[in-house]
């Protein structure tokens, strides 16, 4: 079910909202989605996984990145600290006790608790992605663009890149980032049995490797 | 020219990116068209796509080499892929 939680925003507190499975269970998980298209493109991967925990009796939390999905907040405003806080604040108010970061989640995790981050990437590796995207599409546009110069006016005055508007806090941000995993579980794409659903241009979904995941996560639990 | 693992890689990591089944991906020849004709295709996807071949190879591609003519057909990209891993 999607549930509200407080966050802090640019006006002060707002609500953001969350795919929640709470059953007041003892194992609380909260899920850091990956960055930008790659969000969209593993949404049911992570629903599909809180379902899969769920079965194994394990309490999940996938709070949305403000700016992002249902948020209300502009993605303008948004930068890599800011999620950061964001993330931070939802792992408070779901009492998680363990967390797992999707791909560029592992950017802005809370990683003072115990858990896994599936594949990591480097923000400069997405950042990297998305200039691309644009210097393509202004190829076939007939335009001339350079991966290099956008990335300096993004720095400086803020990009639009794959219908994102950046502002330059967050262009900077990615730039520089690495995964923040301390001491976490890193998963490979390879042990969850299938092609990586991140990659894919199209949403996908794979409920086995949801399965996967979602028994990962269930036995290091236990242990 | 069919004794390097180039082909077999390539044919994976476009599996992964279009989310093509095996008897899609073994039917793709050379001559098999790649832009225009997978209509996943667009700019991000591209981007993606070369990023997932450099992640695969261990290659790094500059901005000039990613063309709409590189994507003309399987067998043109594959010639970029194989060319690059033997500069």
């Amino acid at each position: 079910m999607i549930e509200t939680w407080p966050c802090p925003g640019g006006d002060g507190q707002t609500d953001e909202f969350a795919v929640v499975i709470d059953r007041a269970r003892p194992f609380r998980l909260l899920i850091v989605p990956p960055l930008l298209d790659e969000m969209n493109r593993t949404r049911r991967l992570a629903v599909g996984t809180m379902r899969a925990l769920d079965a194994h009796g394990i309490d999940s939390f996938l709070p949305d990145l403000p700016g992002t999905n249902e948020s209300l907040q502009p993605f303008v405003s948004q930068s890599l600290h800011g999620w950061r806080t964001a993330m931070a604040q939802a792992a408070r108010h779901f009492a998680a006790t363990h967390v797992l970061a999707l791909r560029g989640g592992a950017l802005v995790f809370p990683n003072v608790l115990p858990g896994w981050v599936v594949e990591p990437v480097m923000g400069a590796s997405l950042l990297r992605q998305l200039l691309r995207a644009r210097v393509i599409a202004a190829r076939e546009a007939g335009r001339h663009e350079d991966s290099a110069a956008l990335l300096e006016i993004g720095r400086t005055e803020g990009i639009e890149l794959a219908g994102y508007d950046f502002g330059p806090a967050l262009i900077a941000g990615l730039d520089s980032a690495r995964p923040l995993d301390e001491g976490q579980r890193e998963i490979r794409a390879g042990e969850l049995g299938g092609a990586a659903l991140w990659l894919r241009a199209e949403p996908g979904d794979d409920p086995a490797q949801a399965a996967r995941l979602a028994a990962i996560i269930a036995a290091g639990i236990a242990a | 020219m069919m004794s390097d693992n180039s082909d077999a890689g390539l044919r994976s990591v476009l599996g992964d990116v279009l989310g093509l089944n095996p008897a899609r991906l073994a039917a793709l020849t050379p001559q098999s068209p790649l832009l225009g004709a997978l209509p996943e295709l667009d700019s991000m996807a591209i981007a993606t796509l070369f990023a997932a071949i450099e992640d695969h190879f261990g290659l790094m591609f500059d901005d000039a080499e990613l063309t709409g003519e590189t994507l003309t057909s399987y067998g043109s990209l594959l010639v970029l892929v194989r060319g690059k891993r033997r500069p």
